[in-house]
């Protein structure tokens, strides 16, 4: 190839390696050349870390046979923030305002792994109150919800089917609005505390989630109708990403694709938390061990979810004015907040009460919010179901006011391993599906 | 004082029935009984030495202490995870691989020597007693206080068969940060191994390889370390400069 007639933005340079072409989608016609002047078909192709089909930050290294994959590597790290360790630097309830951030798909998952540890370390497991429980759960499965209908989404987008994806993020719209109603946020919330939940539900937030619950009744079917039958959905998804029961356990993968391999291994039905056994919900399964098996496990897990999040509605509807966090008041956190004339702040009552009623609550507050509280030295680790599998947080303590280790075992961290064994072999277009069946979300893998 | 200027009958105050320390045993300072593990100490209250602090609490001294080994018999199915154990390592030859295991909040801990690492997880996978299937990955946690065992590698391990999570502690000095990879065991441990070893400089021996993951990598230095300097970016105000969050004065 003559270097005169190279292109500014898709051009060719000699390396060591070979022939190195920066491809962004302009000009085909050289590489084409060039890969026709060459010998051999092997081409390396990096892909990513911007790329629209790669779900966030991810860089993939693939090399390639004609169209078929024969390496397939991930690159990692671009979203690396070093959460943990800001961790180590804020107490143990300002924790949980780091790691929301994480999977910012699955807020509410971090934050209740987190906050579980903690609540062990603290030895107040059996003292969280029943509405902080059930509203953790409630939020929980909503957030599955909205978590499965992006990753369903995105999938459905990445292999073209663009209506999936406007028809997904319409529904999750719906749950984030729910959140934004009873947290005060659409992401990243810090609504789980340790001890119990930030706020007490909003009045009319029963009333929202019913209406909810009986519009994704009517939606829900919508994706079945869509993609269970459709040839142009099965033909790109079945037989995509196989991967086995006895691969799954030696990769660590858990969740859907665990479960699609038709293993019923779910945390909320084996190790039961925040009152999980209380609910009547059935582990979903599927046999195929490919992506068209995980998505049909996500799509009855968002069933299932609808199950859980109605009971939990009705055991609230039961619960109006129950206490939501804890009774020691040297571990509560004093959120008490509303909205005043000028925008949500500290609620009136409460500094009329630490101002002018009691001393006590006036040193509990200032304690909490200067000094926090200690908590007794060891480690705990309580690992809980996320929408993408067993998410834990190994949590340390040296008796301190802060965390003096938080590790997070990110699903989606361990999960992305299976992307070679899932692709290699397989066509080139087909490693978008797997990774979306892998449903990975960077702010989780990277932390 | 009560109206009329009579004189209050105070009745005779009673003798304390026990000694006040026995009375409050919180109000004990803390003592080094053997059923805790002492990693280091905390020095004063607010991170700082030196800064004229008068408050007196700059001088407290405080150890700081982990929950020590368990004594035989275990409760419920700890003991039979121990005991299962103690007969796969006598067939496997590692006898003498467990240092200690340690029973806190219903979670058990055995700490493993480093050099039985590899053997001890081929029989916890392996061993039909014991069917630890799955592993959730390594987590590494820095004690630069804790001398000769700096570096802890902590795996979190479940047996899906019996419902059971254990977990295994390995450590390892400063000056010789290796510890054997336990990849050929379980796979998954390949990019959690990484991440250890990029956070805290843990070379795991074995591992097929072993390259940062998460960070750049030219990148100086292991971040997650406790003696990593954090620097901190110099954002003046007025003349007066923000140390980096571990200089700054805190309460620890």
């Amino acid at each position: 190839m003559s270097t005169t007639e190279q292109d500014l933005y898709a051009g060719a340079n000699e390396t060591t390696e070979g022939r190195v072409f920066t491809v962004t989608g302009q000009d085909w016609d050289q590489i084409a050349q060039g890969i026709a002047e060459e010998a051999d078909e092997r081409v390396v192709v990096n892909m990513g870390p911007q790329h629209p089909s790669t779900h966030g930050v991810l860089r993939l290294i693939l090399e390639l046979e004609g169209e078929t994959v024969t390496e397939a590597r991930c690159g990692i790290g671009y979203l690396h923030t070093g959460i943990e360790k800001n961790m180590e630097y804020r107490s143990w309830v300002q924790g949980v305002t780091f790691c929301t951030r994480m999977d910012y798909l699955a807020p509410f998952y971090n934050e209740a792994t987190y906050v579980l540890g903690v609540e062990r370390l603290l030895g107040i497991e059996d003292d969280i109150p029943e509405k902080a429980q059930v509203m953790r759960v409630l939020l929980m499965e909503l957030n599955r919800i909205s978590s499965h209908l992006v990753c369903i989404a995105t999938g459905g987008m990445e292999i073209g089917a663009l209506t999936v994806m406007t028809i997904g993020f319409r529904e999750r719209e719906l749950v984030l609005d729910l959140f934004e109603l009873i947290t005060g946020l659409r992401m990243n919330h810090a609504f789980i505390r340790p001890g119990g939940v930030a706020q007490d539900l909003p009045p009319g937030a029963l009333d929202e989630i019913r209406a909810f619950i009986a519009l994704m009744k009517k939606r829900l079917p919508e994706y079945a109708a869509l993609c269970n039958a459709n040839p142009i959905f099965k033909g790109r998804l079945e037989g995509v990403g196989h991967l086995e029961l006895d691969g799954c356990l030696a990769l660590g993968i858990s969740g859907p694709p665990l479960r699609a391999a038709g293993y019923p291994w779910d945390l909320r039905k084996t190790q039961p938390y925040s009152g999980y056994e209380d609910y009547d919900f059935e582990v979903q399964t599927w046999d195929t061990a490919d992506s068209y098996g995980r998505f049909r496990v996500r799509l009855s897990e968002m069933w299932e979810s609808l199950k859980i999040v109605e009971q939990a509605a009705n055991r609230l509807a039961g619960l109006e004015a129950a206490p939501v966090m804890v009774e020691d008041k040297k571990i509560a956190w004093p959120s008490q907040l509303a909205i005043g004339s000028d925008g949500m702040g500290n609620s009136l009552d409460h500094i009329r009460h630490i101002m002018g009623e009691s001393m006590e609550a006036l040193i509990h507050h200032f304690k909490l919010v200067t000094e926090g509280f200690r908590v007794p030295a060891g480690q705990a680790y309580v690992p809980i179901e996320s929408p993408r599998g067993e998410l834990g947080a190994h949590v340390v303590s040296d008796g301190g006011t802060r965390p003096f280790r938080a590790h997070f075992r990110d699903p989606s961290f361990t999960n992305l391993q299976a992307t070679s064994v899932m692709s290699e072999g397989g066509m080139v277009a087909d490693v978008i599906v797997a990774i979306a069946s892998i449903d990975p979300v960077m702010g989780g893998v990277d932390r | 004082m009560t109206e009329g200027g009579q004189k209050d009958v105070v009745p005779e105050p009673k003798p304390p029935e026990q000694a006040a320390v026995d009375q409050s045993p919180e109000n004990a300072p803390a003592t080094l009984e053997p059923e805790v593990h002492a990693v280091g100490e905390r020095q004063g209250m607010f991170g700082v030495t030196g800064s004229g602090d008068t408050s007196g609490y700059g001088g407290l001294v405080q150890p700081i202490v982990f929950p020590g080994p368990a004594q035989r018999p275990f409760d419920g199915w700890h003991e039979e995870v121990a005991a299962a154990l103690d007969t796969a390592m006598a067939g496997g030859g590692v006898e003498h691989a467990i240092e200690n295991v340690v029973i806190d909040r219903g979670e058990i801990t055995f700490h493993v020597r480093r050099q039985d690492l590899a053997q001890m997880a081929k029989l916890l996978r392996d061993d039909p007693a014991l069917r630890f299937e799955f592993c959730s990955g390594v987590s590494g946690v820095h004690y630069p206080q804790d001398a000769g065992r700096e570096l802890h590698a902590v795996y979190h391990l479940l047996s899906m068969t019996f419902n059971r999570r254990i977990r295994v502690e390995v450590s390892c000095p400063d000056d010789d940060p290796h510890i054997p990879s336990i990849v050929a065991t379980y796979p998954t441990n390949d990019w959690h191994e990484r991440e250890t070893f990029d956070m805290f400089g843990i070379v795991f021996d074995g591992h097929p390889a072993l390259t940062r993951i998460l960070m750049p990598d030219d990148w100086p230095g292991h971040p997650q370390r406790k003696d990593y300097p954090l620097g901190g970016i110099p954002v003046e105000y007025k003349g007066g400069a923000i140390p980096p969050p571990d200089q700054r004065r805190s309460y620890n």
